[in-house]
């Protein structure tokens, strides 16, 4: 299938999703073990993607400036940054180092 | 003029201000994971749920499949789905309204309503917030991706490296105590791990069934994690309502204690 169609079938799954919940029946929302399940999928697939985009390139794991990235986006989350200034200052890092001629 | 004296609405239009603006960052990174335009729009439009529609242009930056892309923002997404049960109990929408709360229900709209007490005002905190997000989510996704067009190569920008902090930003207001930390800790070591053995994107899967099984089988509540990443009454308006209600500040958040206070995701989810 091509990318239009992974996409239209993500679209599609993100809305059912939403839809559901208001369509169960209110009792559904007592089962403690299903909010715990979304949430420790939430956690550990965040996770995963930081991860994947900081060291993963194709089926290889190297370190290259988007360890700096990672690094800078950190530091500026400690400092309590905004979600936009973390964005910049991560891709900020990456160029830089770049430009220094490391990764 | 009434409507805009209200409280709720006075919050969900600056979170929706707040939030809207990030979508410059997702039309830009996802132009530059190879989305063209229309399927960057696409995203925002139909799938309206910030972390899902990072984790998709993510997996797919990275060389991952569709299959894997729509995989990681369906697990993502389910945690909408809570949020639409507590809506449904909360606000009880019923003919049209219903399938159109379903779309906006989303992290934003999700705090916004549970911050406030009175049906009236839960009611205009949900729909402010959630077709506000919605509005300025889009047309800053638009600009965004007409942006990154322009910028040719992303690397030189650095913007791989704002895809990591992306990723990281969504990641840090779930990480409040020992709990969820050692289960990203755990997610992130069954990544690093299955990269080398894996297709590109199937990792991200591996990690997902780790931590859906982590879940599954441990019973204690987790305190931290599902709650919306945002705490819209943190300031300033916890103080300005304290002033003239005589209360403590903060009291009318159910989910104080968190000591975020900083919107993380976009639409989220």
């Amino acid at each position: 299938m091509s990318l239009w169609g992974w996409i239209l079938v993500a679209c599609a799954l993100a809305y059912a999703t939403k839809l559901a919940g208001y369509l169960v029946p209110a009792a559904w929302m007592k089962n403690p073990r299903m909010s715990r399940v979304a949430a420790t999928l939430t956690i550990g697939l965040l996770a995963s993607l930081t991860m994947v985009n900081t060291f993963a390139s194709g089926q290889e794991l190297v370190l290259d400036a988007r360890l700096g990235a990672l690094a800078a986006a950190a530091l500026a989350l400690v400092l309590r940054a905004p979600f936009l200034v973390v964005v910049l200052a991560g891709a900020a890092a990456a160029a830089l180092l770049r430009l220094a001629g490391w990764g | 003029m009434k409507f805009l004296q209200s409280p709720a609405v006075k919050v969900g239009l600056s979170i929706s201000v707040a939030t809207g603006l990030y979508g410059i960052s997702f039309g830009a990174l996802s132009v530059a994971a190879g989305l063209d335009f229309l399927q960057t729009m696409a995203l925002s439009l139909l799938l309206f749920s910030g972390g899902s529609q990072f984790a998709f242009i993510g997996v797919v930056g990275g060389g991952g499949t569709g299959a894997a892309a729509a995989g990681a923002a369906a697990l993502l997404g389910i945690r909408n789905f809570v949020y639409a049960m507590q809506m449904n109990a909360m606000l009880g929408p019923r003919g049209w309204r219903r399938p159109a709360a379903a779309q906006l229900t989303i992290d934003e709209s999700t705090a916004t309503a549970s911050g406030q007490l009175d049906p009236g005002e839960q009611q205009r905190g949900f729909w402010t917030a959630g077709a506000g997000v919605f509005v300025l989510w889009n047309l800053f996704t638009a600009v965004g991706a007409v942006a990154g067009d322009a910028l040719g190569d992303p690397k030189l920008w650095g913007l791989d490296g704002a895809a990591v902090a992306a990723f990281l930003g969504l990641l840090w207001p779930r990480l409040k105590g020992r709990e969820p930390a050692a289960i990203a800790a755990v997610c992130a070591l069954a990544t690093v791990l299955a990269v080398p053995l894996l297709p590109s994107g199937v990792p991200i899967l591996v990690a997902a069934a780790v931590a859906g099984l982590i879940g599954w089988f441990t019973h204690r509540p987790v305190p931290q994690g599902l709650e919306p990443d945002i705490e819209p009454y943190a300031e300033p308006y916890a103080a300005h309502d304290a002033e003239h209600m005589q209360l403590p500040a903060r009291r009318q958040e159910p989910d104080a204690g968190r000591s975020g206070g900083r919107s993380a995701e976009g639409p989220g989810g």
